[in-house]
């Protein structure tokens, strides 16, 4: 098979013309240090994205809208050193198969620098081998499981947000702090969410862990988790730990209330959303539940005097003025889109692979729009989380008291 | 007696004449010619995706064997591919076996799991047995990440897969390599398949298909035909799940839910359903058309792709096969 | 005892949203003689009308009767321009036609009201029921509702000219057209009214479970599930089925240790095959006599 040999001997050739003509056309000295990679150039720097536009999992494909209205805003401001992003997202359909598939038409046919916010758990764990072995970057993916932070087996692979194991652990320390006696009860979503969460909890537990006197875990395809949380109420429990996602989330906490259980509610981060979850459930249900938190709530009314929040309005106002501020996914995607513009800013006119993932692994403290006071966003060659603090919560009226000091769940110790 | 039920018992589909369920030899030479080429002038993503539409046309064919051939109505079939899938990797990653070993016996355990479904299936006829299956798919990845087998299907993680290499030092790439390693596997698989449904046994479950009671009176074992039936395309099923898994190098629960199995159901009515060689024409539809989709409206995709699912129907009741009927009468036609 | 009283009652509970949908998927079998995969998914869009209704300020009854005018007439548009033109086509090929419906309603729904979940109204409220905290009004309400339309239907069908003629127009087409029977009519008051009901269901279920386009996944499974159990050619059935597949389901999730409440689906599922296997028509359908 003679011809794979050729082309590749071809496209060798080809390249070394290609960077000939680079040579001579920045002739010009100031522009003598450019070095690019694959989907850089002196105009444009083009990233790869996947999201879960159609399928189960379509609710957070927004994500991905936003992230686009935001370079679209970026280039409309004259980009980034000069540069437009080209912002390529695919549809993976939340497939694995589809996943791999959409990565490499990015990776080798579209030519993107890098992989940007790629979109849940299955997805991400489906083609970081694929990526790492190719060197192209897989930064911030979309999701807080925490084999995405891990450099040295996958040096191109960067999370973003609070890996899930952080969060549990978070509410272990309150748990153990504030209700060392308490007898829990968890409902989880029987996937990585839930697991590793739960894992999370359990591991800042310690011993303690077997004060968890119910579990309960649901799939996504139940309609209701009204029945699990009957179940959870007869065990006794004194501290809920709901792990679920909005709808169940909702359905929760207003099935609580409706049978008079009223435990220290713990509510994971993901459903926290004062519009998307608490609202529907009622405000009156919610009171006096406990959260984590490291993003700012759009409809949080005590952000609307916060000059990041102020951006992001005004951001929205301008570029995507239909969308649901309540939504979570909507300021996750800002958060992160913000972020790597700041990393690619930072990489100047060194638009390599490489030199991306060093930026990326040496932000100290850069705080985004919408991150809440007191956290920032800490990375280092041997630190691929990229947020690792928390900030505890309690709802009350209309609003998330945030109390306590900023917590630190650094995996690493 | 409802119509559905004599739809479904008596005229799942419009009985094929047998000489059609194949192509004729030209036919099959261009075909095959173009699938060994294609590569050469590709890139390695398009390999890629060549070799999903192969994976995926093993298992549409395996389906059609099951529906075309015998009449019964699957939309289990990503429980088999999943349980392929797993057997492969878990053989591979855990077990250290050869990728190629795996194969023959993810395709063995998965026949023995479906021709074990088939036996209470055989009491079920029509919207039973596709209520029946379609349990057996919302079921299995439920149970592919049950804490217990946790050790080694790696739970809701997943396992990953490395890929293989070109044997004897070929100058080929992973991809080239596992493609034209898959394009053999599926040309056996067709072939097999094609003269199974020539042989005796085909036209038992062919007699089955077109009428269960005339069959069972005429002495076919209806029972049995019907339940080696589920266990040929469970086992074949199986074969395109570990194939599927070596691919995309990964597999997890979320790969193989029940959009998986209406993937390959619409694969069998696009190409259709009787008609083998129209399986890779259904493999490539459910390849091809939701980036088609996603590329006229990315918060559409689902609208674009069901609108476009609707212009086949509309326009090809019968699937490809249609197409490859017409072309024949012209053929018939010139020569003449 | 207590505990399995309890369970059994919140079984019941779930279990009326079952059998509402499970209703919903009979009444579309009477008509078409198929189970519409779409069928959630036109019950959820029909909530979203509704819901958008009372965000402009139409009050809820308003809101609900033109809800389900307009599902009635949606549905029969959609037999007139997506089934009607199948005409003969192989029953694969429908079932085709119904999944692409499902892509295009939960993609349409998805982009018009997103995909946050979005709280409905009940007409009962939701204050126990009977001093018991695990049925509220809204359940006992759902259950009356879904018993009153059981009973409508059954005099429609039973008595009415036109029920009469809409059962005979799906179960012997031939028959049917030679005694002056317009079938292809009957089948798209089939859908109509299958879309109606769908929209009763889908606004009785949306206070439960919340608004979202994403909502009758979960349920319409269960609903095909106790329809079958039930019996497909049985409303009655169908109501049981939904009944005994929340209780089925509940009491797994409590009482079989270990597995299930990971497997209660499933578990449930076996259970419904189970019934199949030993009675193929369900508990309440009528057996078919095959003829060659």
């Amino acid at each position: 098979m003679p011809f794979p040999a050729l082309r590749h001997a071809r496209c060798a050739a080809l390249l070394a013309a290609l960077s000939c003509l680079a040579v001579v056309t920045s002739a010009a000295p100031a522009l003598a240090q450019k070095a690019y990679d694959p989907g850089a150039s002196d105009s444009t720097i083009r990233i790869g994205n996947l999201m879960p536009y159609s399928g189960p999992a379509s609710a957070y494909a927004i994500v991905g809208r936003i992230e686009q209205a935001y370079f679209r805003m970026v280039n409309d401001q004259g980009g980034i050193n000069g540069r437009k992003i080209e912002f390529v997202s695919y549809d993976d359909a939340y497939s694995p198969a589809k996943a791999v598939e959409q990565t490499r038409r990015l990776v080798e046919s579209d030519e993107v620098l890098l992989v940007f916010s790629p979109m849940g758990t299955p997805s991400n764990a489906a083609i970081q081998k694929y990526l790492n072995a190719k060197g192209v970057p897989q930064l911030f993916a979309a999701t807080g499981a925490t084999r995405f932070g891990d450099p040295k087996a996958f040096p191109w692979t960067m999370g973003w947000q609070p890996p899930y194991q952080v969060e549990g652990r978070v509410y272990a320390k309150y748990i153990l702090a504030t209700r060392p006696d308490a007898r829990i009860a968890v409902l989880y979503q029987n996937d990585d969410l839930g697991r590793d969460l739960l894992k999370g909890l359990k591991d800042g537990l310690g011993e303690r862990a077997s004060r968890i006197v119910a579990e309960e875990s649901y799939e996504v395809a139940e309609p209701s988790a009204d029945n699990h949380i009957a179940r959870l109420k007869a065990s006794g429990a004194d501290v809920f730990v709901s792990i679920t996602t909005p709808k169940f989330a909702a359905q929760s906490i207003r099935k609580a209330a409706e049978l008079a259980w009223r435990p220290l509610y713990i509510q994971a981060l993901v459903s926290a959303s004062i519009g998307a979850v608490l609202r529907p459930a009622g405000l009156d249900n919610a009171q006096g539940l406990v959260s984590a938190a490291y993003n700012k709530d759009a409809a949080d009314p005590q952000w609307a005097d916060d000059p990041g929040m102020a951006r992001f309005h005004s951001f929205l106002d301008a570029y995507a003025p239909d969308v649901n501020r309540g939504d979570n996914s909507v300021v996750y995607g800002y958060g992160a889109a913000q972020c790597l513009v700041e990393v690619l800013r930072r990489a100047g006119d060194t638009l390599t692979r490489a030199n991306v993932m060093r930026e990326a692994a040496g932000l100290k403290g850069y705080t985004p729009d919408t991150l809440l006071p007191g956290i920032g966003i800490t990375t280092a060659p041997d630190d691929f989380h990229p947020i690792e603090q928390l900030r505890l919560m309690r709802f009350e009226g209309d609003h998330w008291h945030l109390f306590g000091p900023v917590i630190d769940g650094d995996l690493r110790n | 007696m409802s119509a559905l039920q004599e739809i479904v018992d008596t005229q799942p589909i419009e009985t094929t004449p047998k000489k059609y369920m194949a192509l004729g030899n030209y036919a099959s030479i261009v075909v095959v010619i173009l699938l060994c080429v294609a590569p050469l002038i590709a890139k390695n993503f398009v390999i890629f995706q060549m070799t999903m539409v192969l994976i995926y046309a093993i298992a549409v064919l395996a389906l059609n064997i099951l529906t075309g051939g015998s009449g019964q109505f699957s939309l289990g079939q990503s429980a088999f591919y999943a349980l392929g899938a797993y057997t492969s990797a878990i053989l591979m990653e855990v077990g250290g076996v050869n990728y190629a070993l795996t194969l023959p016996i993810a395709g063995g355990i998965c026949f023995i799991a479906g021709y074990l479904f088939g036996l209470p299936a055989l009491r079920l006829s029509g919207i039973y047995l596709a209520l029946a299956t379609f349990a057996l798919a919302t079921a299995m990845p439920q149970l592919l990440k049950l804490h217990y087998f946790e050790a080694w299907t790696g739970g809701v993680q997943g396992l990953v897969i490395t890929k293989p290499d070109a044997p004897f030092g070929l100058p080929l790439s992973q991809d080239m390599w596992l493609y034209y390693f898959v394009l053999v596997v599926s040309m056996a698989i067709y072939v097999a398949s094609v003269n199974l449904l020539k042989s005796r046994s085909g036209r038992a479950m062919m007699a089955i298909r077109d009428n269960e009671i005339a069959a069972s009176a005429m002495g076919v074992d209806v029972a049995l035909y019907k339940t080696l039936a589920f266990g040929v395309s469970a086992g074949i099923t199986g074969v395109a799940g570990g194939l599927g898994a070596i691919a995309v190098q990964f597999v997890a629960p979320d790969s193989y839910t029940i959009q998986l199995a209406i993937a390959l159901f619409l694969g069998m009515v696009v190409g259709g359903v009787g008609w083998l060689p129209g399986s890779i024409v259904g493999a490539a539809f459910i390849v091809f058309v939701p980036n088609i989709a996603e590329h006229f409206s990315k918060g559409l995709s689902g609208a674009v792709f069901g609108l476009i699912l609707v212009l086949i129907i509309f326009l090809l009741p019968h699937g490809s096969r249609q197409i490859a009927y017409t072309v024949q009468g012209w053929v018939h036609k010139l020569r003449k | 005892m207590e505990l399995l009283l309890n369970q059994v009652l919140a079984g019941i509970a779930t279990g009326a949203i079952y059998a509402c949908m499970a209703l919903a998927v009979v009444m579309i079998y009477q008509a078409i003689d198929h189970l519409n995969f779409a069928q959630g998914e036109m019950a959820m869009f029909s909530t979203f009308i509704a819901w958008q209704l009372l965000q402009w300020g139409v009050p809820y009854w308003g809101a609900f009767v033109i809800t389900l005018a307009l599902s009635f007439a949606g549905g029969i548009v959609i037999e007139r321009a997506l089934f009607k033109p199948l005409g003969n086509a192989p029953v694969l090929t429908h079932v085709a036609g119904f999944i692409a419906l499902f892509a295009i309603i939960n993609s349409v729904a998805g982009l018009t009201w997103d995909f946050t979940i979005k709280q409905f109204p009940s007409p009962f409220g939701s204050s126990p029921f009977l001093g018991s905290q695990l049925i509220s009004t809204h359940q006992a309400g759902m259950i009356g509702v879904t018993l009153v339309l059981l009973l409508l239907l059954y005099f429609f069908f039973q008595f009415t000219r036109i029920g009469l003629a809409m059962r005979a127009a799906a179960a012997q087409p031939e028959s049917a057209r030679l005694v002056g029977i317009n079938t292809s009519w009957m089948i798209a008051l089939g859908w109509g009214m299958a879309a109606a009901i769908g929209s009763i269901a889908g606004m009785l279920i949306a206070p439960v479970v919340f608004l979202e386009p994403n909502m009758m996944g979960g349920v319409l499974i269960y609903g095909f599930a106790a329809a079958v159990l039930g019996g497909l050619s049985s409303p009655f059935g169908a109501v049981v089925g939904g009944f005994l597949v929340g209780i089925f389901e509940n009491l797994a999730g409590t009482y079989i240790p270990g597995v299930g409440n990971e497997l209660k689906l499933p578990i449930a599922l076996a259970l419904i095959v189970t019934v199949l296997v030993v009675k193929p028509t369900g508990l309440f359908g009528r057996a078919i006599v095959k003829r060659v």
